[in-house]
């Protein structure tokens, strides 16, 4: 954990995410299960059991034939900034904000399996382990010895790729950089994306193309009504998929040429 | 001879049933006790996989009968309050019955809860690790001190017993107990307020789900007040109930009748009590809380079947029919309606607790996201069963060698003959 006394030129990791590029390919839920250890789903889960940090949802226009339009939603922890509603609720602490960051930790060594979190998310992004974690016979020894699996009877949800910015926190010491400052790192959904739909980074940096795209006019927030301060931005031009998120674009009720 | 040792341990005074007969009684309790230990066993050896919970809903079955029974189990706290704090003496009659049923209440519920969490062997996190901002931290430091104050009021009724006053040192112990009797109704009370208003809390102070989330006073919201309001005012009621519950299993009268029509008033006050509160409490949930964080409170009761009929049921038909039916005392007079209110009043938190977990769970809040339906597997009402079992064993085994009605023996001496009584005949007892 980041000792909130030392002197930190806090960063606001965020993502923005373009849902007129998304394509529903499913690539980001593979790599990030790849990159975290996600075990392969058990026999007996369903879609409501399953373990998967990216949920991609389906939505559509409600049209019908040529009029049909779809378009896909990617939903992962929103890592809130403002009263996180699950931090608030853990018992012991397993869940915090990191100061430095802005991502949302959690400690499954230290989860209770409560559950408290989950209900307390608006944004259903956090998975309980249901079954011990099991790979197929040598498929273990693909694992990320960079991530710990979790164990059964724990919560566990996205965190930007804690592994990665580890990682990438070392590369800057070993390059001479401080360690105080923002690292540069792509979370691996941000990487796997074919159709460059996600864009990741410091959304301090008013100079970054995620903090470019967070203010883009047709940018929007899940459940922004909330207040939870949500760090995933969602882009969209059209105007349905806007009304479908909940996020009517204001004042303007006129549906874009993309839609 | 097992039926002589067993008899010398049945006070003076008090009739029971032969010792087959108690076997016989207690055989399908053991039996489903076996079968919930052996669901709960499923659940901790195979995992919560085994229930139908899921990552929606992440409570179930467990939560909701853990906060009605926590709820019903309240009666020990508030008759104990009634009887040491406010010296309402008539209720001495009930509170050795109140004692036992709120430790297996309390007792129960945590032992479920205990196959609820994922990780049980780390509930000590929550004493070494607390999140003081949590209602959760709350509710279980709360849960574990009033729990261990059970125990100990329970202590003296147990040392009572007709064979154990025989040992000295217990007699000492017990005779110490008694002068912690003011004390612990004290801390009983100051835990069970808390620990009531924190479960209601733990769905207030959620304000990312819009179906639960209250406006409160300081760092509570308004759901922590009518939890404690509630409990108290179904805590008589349950008291009340079992008790009838007991006479009529035993076909014994255990207590006066004007004691059960007291808990009756109390019950019916505190329900009027919170009908008004939950009134309220709904009315600024539907006109401004909801509706000023974007969700109107109709899209709520638009999924099937949670329509607005189970707003109407909790709060009317088993909140203020009870109340009136409770606080009329020609109505409270008659033992037929006296018990149905109060089973009704018990059935109305049960219901409330129901829609605080369930249909908060159940609400989608994304707004394409879909409303989500959950049944119960096997094993969480085996579970849930086995503590319905464990219950009635213990309250069986107290009542059989306990006094937990100071007032049967002398209602047994002055009873008049069977024929001449319209209730509650004092019949030779089954045990």
């Amino acid at each position: 954990m980041t000792n909130p006394n030392k002197p930190v030129k806090a960063a606001r990791y965020g993502m923005a995410i373009d849902l007129d590029r998304c394509s529903g390919c499913g690539a980001c839920m593979v790599a990030c299960a790849v990159e975290n250890n996600v075990p392969p789903a058990h026999q007996g889960a369903n879609d409501r059991k399953g373990l998967t940090w990216v949920r991609v949802y389906k939505v559509d226009n409600g049209g019908e034939g040529d009029g049909r339009r779809s378009a896909f939603i990617p939903v992962m922890c929103q890592h809130c900034g403002n009263e996180t509603p699950c931090v608030h609720v853990c018992p012991q602490q397993a869940v915090d904000v990191d100061p430095s960051t802005g991502v949302v930790g959690e400690m499954p060594e230290r989860c209770l399996g409560c559950r408290y979190c989950m209900a307390a998310c608006p944004y259903h992004a956090r998975y309980f382990n249901w079954w011990d974690p099991a790979w197929p016979a040598g498929m273990e020894k693909a694992l990320n010895p960079d991530v710990s699996p979790r164990m059964r009877g724990v919560v566990e949800k996205c965190n930007f790729c804690h592994g990665r910015w580890h990682a990438a926190r070392r590369q800057a010491v070993a390059d001479g950089k401080s360690d105080m400052e923002p690292v540069a790192y792509l979370p691996a959904c941000a990487e796997a994306c074919p159709a460059k739909a996600i864009t990741f980074g410091d959304l301090n940096d008013a100079a970054s193309p995620v903090a470019v795209a967070a203010k883009d006019c047709n940018s929007f927030r899940l459940l922004e009504k909330l207040d939870t301060d949500p760090k995933i931005h969602y882009i969209s031009k059209r105007d349905w998929v806007r009304r479908i998120a909940d996020a009517p674009r204001p004042g303007d009720g006129k549906e874009s040429r993309r839609g | 001879m097992a039926n002589q040792i067993d008899k010398e341990f049945i006070s003076r005074g008090l009739k029971r049933c032969s010792t087959s007969k108690f076997i016989l009684w207690m055989a399908p309790w053991v039996a489903l006790l076996i079968f919930g230990l052996y669901s709960a066993g499923l659940c901790l050896v195979k995992g919560l996989n085994q229930t139908n919970m899921d990552n929606r809903f992440a409570f179930g079955l467990w939560i909701f009968l853990d906060l009605t029974v926590i709820a019903l189990g309240a009666g020990a706290f508030f008759t104990g309050f009634l009887v040491y704090i406010l010296k309402l003496h008539e209720l001495r009659a009930v509170i050795n019955s109140a004692v036992v049923i709120g430790l297996v209440c309390y007792s129960g519920a945590v032992c479920v809860l205990a196959v609820d969490v994922g990780q049980p062997l780390r509930a000590w996190f929550t004493f070494w690790y607390p999140n003081v901002h949590s209602m959760l931290t709350e509710v279980t430091f709360c849960i574990t001190c009033y729990l261990t104050v059970l125990a100990i009021e329970y202590l003296p009724i147990v040392l009572k017993n007709r064979r154990l006053r025989e040992i000295p040192a217990f007699l000492v112990f017990e005779f110490q107990l008694h002068k912690l009797t003011y004390l612990l109704a004290g801390v009983g009370t100051f835990l069970s307020f808390f620990h009531q208003g924190s479960l209601g809390g733990l769905y207030g102070v959620l304000r990312g789900r819009p179906f639960a989330f209250r406006e409160g006073f300081f760092v509570w919201p308004s759901t922590f007040f009518l939890f404690i309001i509630s409990a108290a005012a179904v805590g008589p009621s349950f008291i009340l109930l079992t008790t009838w519950l007991v006479q009529k299993i035993t076909r014994k009268r255990l207590v006066r009748v004007e004691v059960l029509r007291l808990l009756g008033r109390i019950s019916g006050l505190m329900l009027a009590v919170y009908v008004l509160a939950k009134t309220v409490d709904t009315l600024i949930w539907i006109n401004r809380t909801s509706p000023e964080r974007g969700f109107p409170a109709s899209q709520y009761y638009s999924w099937n079947p949670f329509g607005t009929w189970i707003l109407f049921a909790e709060i009317v038909v088993f909140g203020l029919l009870p109340a009136l039916v409770l606080l009329t005392p020609r109505l409270r007079a008659r033992t037929g309606w006296l018990v149905a209110a109060a089973a009704m009043a018990c059935g109305g938190v049960a219901l409330n607790r129901f829609v605080m977990t369930v249909q908060t769970l159940a609400l989608p809040t994304l707004s394409f996201d879909r409303f989500l339906s959950y049944t119960p597997s096997w094993q969480e009402t085996g579970t849930f069963l086995a503590v319905v079992a464990y219950g009635v064993l213990v309250y069986s085994f107290s009542f059989r060698y306990f006094r937990l009605f100071p007032e049967e023996r002398d209602l047994q001496a002055a009873a008049p003959p069977p024929d001449k009584r319209e209730e509650e005949p004092i019949l030779a007892g089954r045990y």
